[in-house]
């Protein structure tokens, strides 16, 4: 609070130290005691204009019905004005400010109104799933019919956790990929969906091992994602932490205090489930970027949780970001983490008796002609989703953000754990000059384009590559924008040359893919680096 | 039809002649961006790339180049006493700065960029722009009066011993730009240091002798000028009695800042008007390029700062010592003398052979800083440093790295 002394001492402070620059100028003639006086009284004069012009402004102000008390309302600016501190609503949580990253704006925002999607296939896709084998064992056949909830395959490997129908239906395909591995297994869904019933174990009464138990036969498991590694957990370690980020940074990402609308009830519930799995704690990731707004408020009153704020550019919402930040892995550990949806459905299970794996989808991104929000299913068919809303069907349709998204196929299937389709122009075409000169405004984060002179454009992005790939030759661009206390590009390089020590000393099991997707993006080689930090995990998984 | 189909026609076949290919998809990549999208991984890429970052890089240095160009001219007239003025005898001036210095840029370009195309050619991947900036940096690097066929034998010795062979661009431990420079200075040292190699268009830099104009002065350009009506070039110019031909550091190293300033002015030697390599003399522009370079954000601004405090650190210390007429010297004096400012901007900054780490780009350039100074003004057999400490730090470089990398892995271990 800037009180009217701290406020008059400031004005003090700047107008004297603009004396000696003053004496000087007139050390020509006069004598030091003349000018100490008249000095004196020009910082009165001054003084009383400055407070009487900021109280004029406060009433103004008051008469416009603007608070001048809690904004620390003043006619001169203060240092707080340009670097803003900790937002007021955060209170004594914990809040955690980063200066390292970077803001992709695009066009094609999804509008904040929910549509019904008329999609009628959906598909779990094993693909989707780190380490799992090849080959499932599926367990109904082609023509079978299936409740939401009923397994429809589980991995040879670990053979007790179910992977569940997100809806009632007939199996209608089992899409096989490379060496008859299976790629996707279809549900055409009913018109109403029948649930299967669930006999819900009461988590005050039930021990972990029956919880986890009930997990893996439910399905709910497998909405589970262990780090590192990025996969399904292991059923025999308990986790650390359990993390969930509650915004999502990402170019165009969904609004999460949008989709938790009306959901109060289920996510509260589903974080009193999570915090029966694990030893630890279950850390919540706040957006503590708006210095005014604060989070919805099932976010800021869920209970039973570790909350911390944070501030600060993509990939701040980036869950493996905040995990680095709260209470950073160590050796040995896994920790667990869920998007706020899966904690719905974990929530919805334990409340209502039923696998509801119903998502709220932003379809976004310049190409589609309506960018809003949609309620289905986990799995829902692409094609489905953006029936009649392409403007041109040679886009590049994502599942996810365009940052760490996986380009799908107009027939294809949303990703298991994507809450975000995104299309966007294909850029298959020369340009001229385009490496020097270009047309088009395009994103980076270089200083040889002109982007810092309109900050707020978003931009209409293209799948170029703007330039070919090369050695790496530029230093500290990862650093840029990767807030994570590591080197980046000597991790990249020492995962090229396979140094298992060194990856492993560099933190390589803090990072998943999306957590490097902006440093992909930044390359100025060109280099693959989501892919090369993948190959780095699963060298570290084969070793240890 | 577009200037794209008529270039599409004439792509020569990759296989039939491989090396044509590469040459010919060189300069298509140049009129052109590729087609080509992303696949796996993010589905949309920054507009930066390598070409676009070594092209800043040259366009930084323009100014050099344009200023370079003059100068070379207004020494060899001042040697010989004609137009003292800048302005006097400009298109005398600039004609003779570009008798001597195009030659250069084009024999430092074909052989340098020829050598990348056959390597590239031979390994069968596309043409690596890192010659775009040591090809641009080596005739700016260079004395003025520079055999055009020892220049190409330092670039064809640097792109292959220093380059080619380490793996091409990305891989080098040395700047090219310096090591072709190295080359010249340990094996004719003669055209590269003393008193005798900053001044052009004389065989030997003492009283009375006659200029050496080839055809371009005396056919080509006279005719012109002649036609134009201006002054031409006059074959009995000769240099004036007592012209040494010394820069200002092999003065200041025989009698201090006073000495210097008994010769040049301290604004001649702030805008450049002194004998020295061809792109380093005029300190204004070199500023402007590195401000360039910082704003864009293509250099790393810790090297250049780190420099500066190296520079300023040690020379203070050595004011405190103050031996020699030369230890005397200050800070700004030592900057506005000598190659120290193009050094920052554009050779310590080349980010393959720098400090990769952030605190090692700080310590990178401090230590430059510091042992340049150090070889300047306590080495009387080499009367510039930055050069070889750049080469020195080069090599430690790696060292820096490492042990900034250890203290990371040491923190993350002790979480445990």
């Amino acid at each position: 609070m800037k009180t009217l002394p701290t406020k008059s001492a400031g004005i003090l402070i700047f107008l004297m130290s603009s004396l000696p620059v003053f004496a000087q100028s007139s050390s020509a003639g006069g004598s030091p005691l003349l000018i100490g006086l008249i000095a004196t009284c020009v910082i009165l004069v001054l003084w009383a204009l400055f407070t009487l012009a900021s109280n004029l402004l406060k009433i103004e102000a008051k008469k416009h019905g603007i608070d001048t008390e809690k904004s620390g309302f003043s006619i001169i600016p203060w240092i707080s004005d340009f670097m803003p501190g900790k937002p007021k609503y955060i209170g004594s949580d914990r809040y955690i400010k980063l200066s390292k990253g970077h803001d992709i704006l695009l066009e094609g925002e999804a509008k904040p109104e929910i549509h019904v999607a008329d999609v009628h296939r959906f598909a779990i896709k094993p693909t989707d799933f780190h380490g799992m084998s090849p080959i499932p064992k599926v367990e109904f056949e082609i023509g079978q019919s299936v409740k939401a909830g009923d397994p429809i395959f589980y991995d040879k490997k670990m053979d007790t956790i179910q992977y569940c129908s997100p809806v009632s239906g007939e199996i209608v395909a089992i899409e096989r990929g490379e060496k008859r591995s299976i790629s996707a297994v279809v549900v055409l869904a009913d018109k109403n969906i029948q649930y299967k019933n669930f006999n819900v174990p009461s988590i005050e009464q039930t021990s972990r091992e029956e919880l986890v138990d009930f997990f893996h036969s439910s399905g709910l498991w497998a909405l589970i994602n262990e780090r590192p590694f990025d996969r399904v957990p292991d059923a025999t370690k308990i986790p650390a932490n359990i993390f969930i980020s509650t915004f999502d940074t990402a170019p165009l990402a969904p609004d999460a205090n949008f989709i938790i609308e009306g959901n109060q009830e289920s996510f509260q519930k589903g974080l009193d489930v999570l915090s029966k799995l694990t030893s630890g704690k279950v850390h919540l990731g706040l957006d503590g970027r708006d210095s005014k707004k604060s989070p919805h408020a099932t976010f800021v009153n869920a209970t039973g949780v570790e909350k911390a704020y944070f501030a600060g550019k993509h990939p701040v919402g980036n869950v493996g970001i905040q995990i680095h930040h709260v209470a950073p892995i160590k050796a040995g550990q896994t920790v667990w983490t869920l998007g706020i949806q899966e904690v719905i459905t974990i929530g919805r299970m334990f409340l209502y008796q039923k696998f509801d794996a119903s998502r709220i989808i932003a379809l976004t991104g310049s190409e589609l002609k309506n960018p809003v929000y949609v309620k289905t299913f986990l799995g829902a068919n692409i094609g489905d989703l953006l029936i009649g809303n392409l403007k041109n069907p040679e886009s590049r349709i994502i599942s996810g953000d365009v940052l760490s998204g996986k380009q799908v196929h107009a027939d294809g299937f949303l990703c298991f754990r994507d809450d975000q389709v995104t299309v966007i122009k294909e850029g298959n075409e020369h340009e001229l000059f385009g490496w020097l000169l270009p047309i088009e405004p395009r994103p980076s984060i270089s200083g040889t384009f002109p982007n810092f002179l309109y900050p707020d454009h978003k931009f209409e992005a293209n799948t170029n590559t703007h330039g070919e790939k090369r050695a790496m030759v530029v230093t500290g661009q990862y650093e840029e924008v990767l807030p994570v206390d590591t080197y980046p590009q000597h991790l990249f390089k020492a995962i090229l040359s396979n140094d298992l020590e060194k990856m492993e000393g560099l933190g390589i099991l803090e990072l998943t893919e999306e957590d490097v997707a902006l440093c992909e993006f930044v390359c100025t080689s060109k280099n693959p680096i989501q892919q090369i930090l993948r190959q780095g995990l699963e060298t570290v998984k084969e070793q240890s | 039809m577009s200037l794209l189909n008529i270039l599409k026609r004439i792509e020569p076949d990759k296989k039939k002649s491989p090396f044509l290919h590469t040459l010919y998809d060189g300069f298509f990549t140049f009129a052109y961006a590729p087609d080509t999208v992303t696949k796996d991984g993010v589905h949309i890429r920054d507009g930066m790339d390598l070409k676009r970052l070594m092209v800043h890089v040259v366009i930084a240095m323009q100014l050099c180049y344009l200023f370079g160009t003059y100068n070379i001219g207004h020494q060899h007239f001042v040697a010989a006493g004609q137009y003292l003025g800048f302005l006097e005898g400009f298109h005398l001036k600039l004609a003779h700065g570009l008798i001597m210095l195009l030659p250069a840029f084009v024999v430092a370009h074909v052989v340098g960029l020829g050598i990348e195309f056959y390597y590239a050619a031979k390994k069968g991947h596309a043409i690596e722009e890192g010659f775009l900036v040591s090809g641009a940096l080596i005739p700016l690097i260079m004395p003025p009066d520079l055999p055009i066929w020892i220049l190409a034998i330092s670039i064809a010795f640097a792109v292959i011993i220093g380059k080619e062979a380490f793996g091409g661009t990305g891989m080098n431990i040395w700047n090219i730009a310096l090591l072709s420079r190295v080359f010249i200075f340990f094996a004719y040292p003669l055209t590269i240091s003393g008193d005798q190699c900053w001044i052009s268009g004389f065989d030997k830099i003492a009283g009375g002798v006659t200029a050496n104009y080839g055809w371009w002065h005396t056919g080509f350009f006279n005719t012109l000028f002649d036609w134009m009506g201006l002054d031409g070039f006059n074959k009995a110019t000769t240099i004036v009695d007592g012209f040494s031909g010394a820069t200002p550091l092999a003065l200041a190293y025989e009698g201090g800042w006073e000495k210097v300033t008994g010769v040049f002015s301290e604004s001649q030697l702030l805008w450049g008007m002194v004998p020295g390599s061809i792109g380093e003399t005029n300190k204004v522009f070199i500023v402007f390029g590195a401000l360039f370079l910082i704003i864009t954000k293509v250099a790393s601004w810790r090297i250049m700062a780190g420099m500066v405090v190296g520079l300023i650190g040690t020379t203070l210390m050595l004011n405190a010592i103050g031996s020699t007429p030369f230890m005397q010297v200050t800070w700004y004096q030592h900057m506005l003398m000598g190659s120290f400012l193009f050094a920052m901007a554009f050779m310590a900054t080349d980010p393959v052979t720098a400090a990769s780490t952030e605190k090692g780009k700080w310590i990178y350039g401090i230590l430059i800083g510091a042992i340049g100074l150090i070889i300047r003004v306590m080495n009387p057999a080499y009367p510039e440093g930055w050069m070889l400490a750049i080469l020195l730090m080069n090599t430690f470089a790696p060292t820096i790295d490492y042990f900034i990398l250890e203290s990371n892995i040491k923190k993350r271990l002790n979480r445990v």
